[in-house]
């Protein structure tokens, strides 16, 4: 695939490799912020193949983990409702409420619809007059223009029958809390590319000035990621702290205006709360006045989303310190065994982008041994002692 | 999420400025998306598309670049548009 194969070269993967290796005098801290990228890099196994070199620590940006369970546990009230459906990524399906998970509830008799975007939840209005239609908004920035989209398309169509029941966060603003907290330990960000792709990096200049880390803007195959560490070791090396981008192919530093349009018509930035770290000062959007018609929460009258429920069953669940880089997935006592993929304690090990799914999945160093024939994946050819194996680096691209 | 995949837009469907939408490729498989975040796009191009919409058309000129800088470091002598160890994602990694 054009934009995929040529930014999965082994070749180029070891090389980068050694390049990295080559220039770090001391093992850097660094943190990728998205989830996506986490998967890339234990995907891939660059995480192993560098973990003498630099220690990569894993950022909050997994939505479906920091979605509060309030809105979780909403949302199943909602899919239990008569007349009522909601859509939802299929992201969402397994993480755990304060009692039960969307699949739970479905497989009670809940009304809930897999989507692949939520204009196809306005598609589903539009054909099921006689039903309500709630779109779960999870996201960050780079899903928010698509929920736009679909306010703006209900309201075209003048559906009656269309909401959002809306969780979506801000990247930002949680970096700076990691900044601000007293046992940060981040030396430099690799920083969403597809976030970025939305906003562009301008504002990153203001974060660099202040916090004086470098952010390197990077995209999700191995050789951006390689790239991006790379990226950050020389500047780490030279004492430089720049905004950088290393995913110029789709990130400008505007960002996509049209798509700030579409945000900035719908939305509005606002107080969010995170799970695991509390409410984010603008770690969020809510719908603007104009459109509060569409709000799941008006229209169903919920009790405020800020409300903590009682936590039953996710107590356990370390998820606050793995967002924040506090806690490896492997180092938690309940990771393989307690909590799987398959009966997960918390949202990281189920979401596509949690740090402790991507463990599960790829590092086959933290995987239980008895686990490891129940991986539908078997093609991941990761060595579990690569780390003295340059050929395995990148190699371990799954068919999946 | 945050998955963006690129694809190839085949051909324009509806050019409306909100809710215009094209017929995208993505490793065989074609499907309809929306547009309004790239109505600068032409069919030929290649757009990044998440949760159905497209949000960035991909810029050859700085994916290219990229390369030639890794090929001046010495980096990618071998650099190809397409290796045989590196499978294309499944098709499931659309949705």
């Amino acid at each position: 695939m054009k934009y995929v194969d040529e930014f999965r070269d082994p070749t180029t993967a070891r090389q980068l490799v050694a390049e990295i290796r080559s220039t770090a005098t001391q093992r850097w801290v660094l943190m990728e912020v998205c989830g996506g990228q986490t998967h890339g890099l234990l995907r891939h196994g660059i995480e192993s193949e560098l973990r003498d070199t630099v220690e990569l620590i894993h950022g909050p940006g997994c939505p479906v983990c920091v979605t509060p369970i309030a809105a979780i546990d909403f949302a199943q009230e909602l899919a239990m409702r008569d007349n009522v459906v909601v859509a939802s990524f299929g992201d969402m399906l397994r993480v755990p409420g304060s009692r039960n998970s969307l699949l739970n509830v479905r497989g009670a008799g809940g009304h809930l619809k897999i989507v692949y975007s939520p204009l196809d939840a306005v598609t589903l209005a539009q054909r099921h007059p006689d039903q309500q239609v709630v779109f779960f908004a999870v996201g960050f920035e780079t899903t928010a223009p698509a929920t736009a989209l679909a306010v703006l398309q209900a309201e075209r169509l003048n559906l009656k029958n269309f909401s959002l029941l809306v969780s979506h966060v801000r990247v930002q603003p949680a970096m700076e809390g990691l900044m601000d907290s007293p046992d940060n330990r981040v030396q430099a960000f690799l920083a969403a590319g597809h976030v970025c792709t939305i906003t562009g990096i301008a504002s990153y200049d203001a974060f660099v000035r202040r916090y004086k880390v470098p952010v390197v803007v990077t995209g999700f195959e191995p050789i951006d990621l390689l790239e991006g560490i790379l990226e950050c070791i020389r500047q780490l090396e030279t004492g430089r702290k720049e905004v950088s981008n290393r995913y110029a192919r789709s990130v400008s530093r505007a960002g996509n205006l049209s798509a700030q349009d579409l945000v900035t018509q719908v939305y509005e930035v606002d107080d969010r709360p995170w799970r695991g770290f509390g409410t984010i000062p603008c770690g969020g959007y809510s719908l603007r006045s104009e459109y509060r018609q569409f709000d799941a929460e008006k229209r169903f009258g919920h009790v405020s989303l800020y409300s903590q429920l009682p936590i039953l069953g996710v107590e356990v669940c370390r998820a606050a310190d793995v967002l924040a880089g506090r806690l490896r997935p492997t180092a938690c006592p309940e990771f393989g065994t307690g909590c799987t993929p398959e009966s997960p304690l918390g949202a990281p090990m189920v979401s596509s982008e949690g740090a402790c799914a991507a463990y599960y999945q790829y590092d086959s160093a933290g995987r239980p041994p008895d686990l490891s024939q129940s991986k539908s994946d078997k093609s991941i050819s990761v060595s579990p002692n690569s780390s003295s194996d340059v050929s395995t680096v990148a190699t371990g691209v799954s068919k999946k | 999420m945050c998955l963006g995949v690129p694809g190839l837009i085949i051909s324009w469907i509806d050019r409306d400025p909100t809710f215009g939408k094209a017929e995208v490729e993505f490793d065989g498989i074609r499907r309809v998306c929306h547009m309004a975040c790239v109505p600068e796009a032409v069919e030929g191009d290649y757009v990044v598309v998440h949760a159905g919409i497209a949000i960035s058309r991909v810029d050859a000129r700085e994916a290219q670049k990229l390369i030639a800088e890794l090929k001046q470091l010495g980096l990618s002598d071998e650099l190809s548009e397409k290796t045989d160890s590196f499978p294309p994602r499944s098709k499931g990694d659309l949705s």
